[in-house]
């Protein structure tokens, strides 16, 4: 009897060990994130720092704005196209199929969450940009081509928590709807839609989140130039491309302002997070 | 005043995948009439009222084959539209199913189905259903507020509401009061009986006495046959079949 109570408490403890171990992680990322960047921040200056146009790290000028309007914009683009393709699809895999269909289909889909963000990139050099060279224009690598990779690349997480969203609507508001002579789509558009909001907006903001920290496939499409975009066809660079691309011969200040890049796209993720987490909550108070 | 079929179900088959649940069912409903349908679980009654305006084929795997005709037309035809059918053919669900939108959009939802857009005449249709389910006084200064925060007496009136606003002719019910106390089911009884007036009414319904005290017809039901059909009042005292009298005095289901 005692041998067990001792083994029940030290399995207690290894588990609460390990549950804090990655916490511990994220606090240590987080702390040494700050270390590195701060001192810049406090020197540079916030302002300076997030408003300024020029990033010359060799003549000290630190300007990240370009890259936050690249970023955004890119996110935004992906958005643009992965929202309503994803959420398109969820509603055909849900409403629209038998059963049997979307287990099959819907597996596969999560399948593309696996892919290499590199063979994204790849696709993206090779087939991609060349098409939107000679079809629109411009150097083909470019804020369009990052925008429809990251938004392909996202469709898995909005497809996933969508179809999860959707399945559970009760049965009973299809059928009540049905019943009132509404067609399947109506149905969706007007009741079933309605009730899988919350969860299919925390589906598209984890989405988002992806792909604003989506780095290599960025890297490889996005072309990388540094200023902010005047059309879709403009070559662009993002934030995490910035920090990926010089992390390699940055020192001093420059290497320093890599980190700052960092905890700029740290409290952006964050807010996104914290925004998705709001929406799942409210989702669960509501059942 | 003469009463006609509203519907006359002939040679009803009914198949879910391989499993035969309604065998051969042959029956006239009146118009202006309660017609009650009781029997054991998994008898059929269920599955004989949602077909009546066609619910099961939501079901897949669900196949049919016999008539049934509403005003002498077949619901089962090919070229009958199954979204017309149900607005004639409305139902009332066993648990209360509003929607997760406001009250007023709930009793709006069958207009907007059908493409009224008009707010005023969205309004003045919304205060006729509400009070013909009898939830205007009590409800007219909340409309704003979700469906789902009302009682489950109210909810189950909001579905009635929900479904005169469409007009039907026929109304089912699918045992509308096995989620309500005594109280509330005596005040949906209640208008169960005022709309008859107006409306085909069938019911299903596990609770004998809800069927002696609101029907006019009742029909016994045992594995997908239907063992007998007849006025309430001789089902409940002089039952024609063995079974129907086993089942009515309690020594069955």
């Amino acid at each position: 009897m005692k041998s067990h109570n001792l083994r029940e408490k030290g399995v207690q403890y290894l588990l609460t060990a390990l549950a804090f171990s990655a916490l511990f992680g994220l606090l240590l990322i987080a702390l040494f994130i700050l270390k590195e960047g701060l001192p810049f921040l406090t020197q540079v200056g916030l302002k300076d720092f997030i408003f300024a146009h020029d990033w010359e790290p060799q003549s000290g000028k630190f300007g990240i704005y370009p890259m936050i309007i690249a970023s955004l914009w890119v996110t935004f683009g992906a958005m643009l196209i992965g929202a309503p393709l994803g959420i398109a699809c969820a509603v055909f895999l849900t409403e629209f199929v038998p059963r049997p269909v979307m287990h099959t289909i819907k597996p596969m889909i999560e399948l593309l969450a696996g892919i290499p963000s590199v063979i994204y990139g790849f696709i993206g050099v090779i087939v991609l940009a060349p098409l939107i060279r000679t079809h629109l224009g411009g150097p083909g690598l470019s804020l369009l081509a990052a925008s429809i990779i990251l938004g392909i690349m996202i469709l898995p997480t909005i497809i996933s928590i969508s179809t999860d969203a959707i399945n559970a609507v009760p049965n009973s508001y299809r059928e009540g709807s049905r019943a009132l002579g509404a067609t399947r789509w109506q149905t969706v558009y007007m009741v079933v839609l309605k009730a899988a909001r919350s969860g299919i907006i925390s589906g598209v903001i984890l989405g988002m989140g992806r792909a604003i920290g989506e780095t290599m496939a960025v890297i490889m499409v996005a072309g990388n130039a540094v200023k902010v975009p005047g059309t879709a066809l403009d070559s662009v660079r993002t934030l995490t491309a910035n920090i990926a691309l010089e992390m390699g011969y940055a020192v001093g200040l420059h290497r320093s302002a890599l980190f700052a890049t960092g905890v700029v796209l740290f409290i952006f993720i964050m807010l996104l997070n914290t925004l998705a987490s709001a929406f799942v909550k409210q989702e669960i108070r509501r059942r | 005043m003469a009463t006609r079929n509203k519907i006359e179900i002939q040679r009803l088959n009914l198949y879910y995948g391989a499993f035969h649940a309604l065998h051969d069912i042959s029956m006239d409903i009146l118009d202006r009439h309660i017609t009650a349908l009781i029997g054991p679980s998994g008898c059929g009654k269920s599955t004989l009222v949602r077909s009546l305006n066609r619910m099961n084929d939501l079901i897949s795997g669900s196949r049919v084959t016999g008539s049934v005709r509403v005003d002498g037309e077949d619901i089962y035809a090919a070229k009958a539209d199954v979204e017309k059918v149900r607005k004639k053919v409305g139902m009332v669900f066993q648990r209360p199913n509003p929607f997760p939108l406001s009250i007023f959009d709930n009793v709006a939802y069958g207009l907007r189905v059908a493409g009224v857009k008009n707010k005023s005449m969205l309004q003045d249709k919304v205060e006729q259903s509400l009070r013909a389910a009898w939830l205007w006084d009590s409800l007219k200064d909340q409309l704003h507020l979700s469906a789902l925060t009302l009682p489950l007496d109210q909810q189950q009136r909001l579905c009635i509401a929900r479904l005169l606003i469409i007009e039907p002719e026929v109304i089912l019910m699918d045992e509308p009061c096995s989620a309500l106390d005594p109280i509330a089911t005596a005040k949906i009884e209640e208008l169960i009986l005022e709309l008859k007036k107006n409306y085909c009414i069938v019911i299903v319904t596990h609770n004998m006495q809800q069927a002696a005290r609101v029907s006019d017809y009742s029909g016994y039901m045992l594995l997908g046959d239907l063992i007998e059909y007849d006025d309430t009042k001789k089902i409940f005292t002089h039952p024609a079949d063995q079974r129907t009298e086993e089942y009515i005095t309690g020594r069955y289901g």
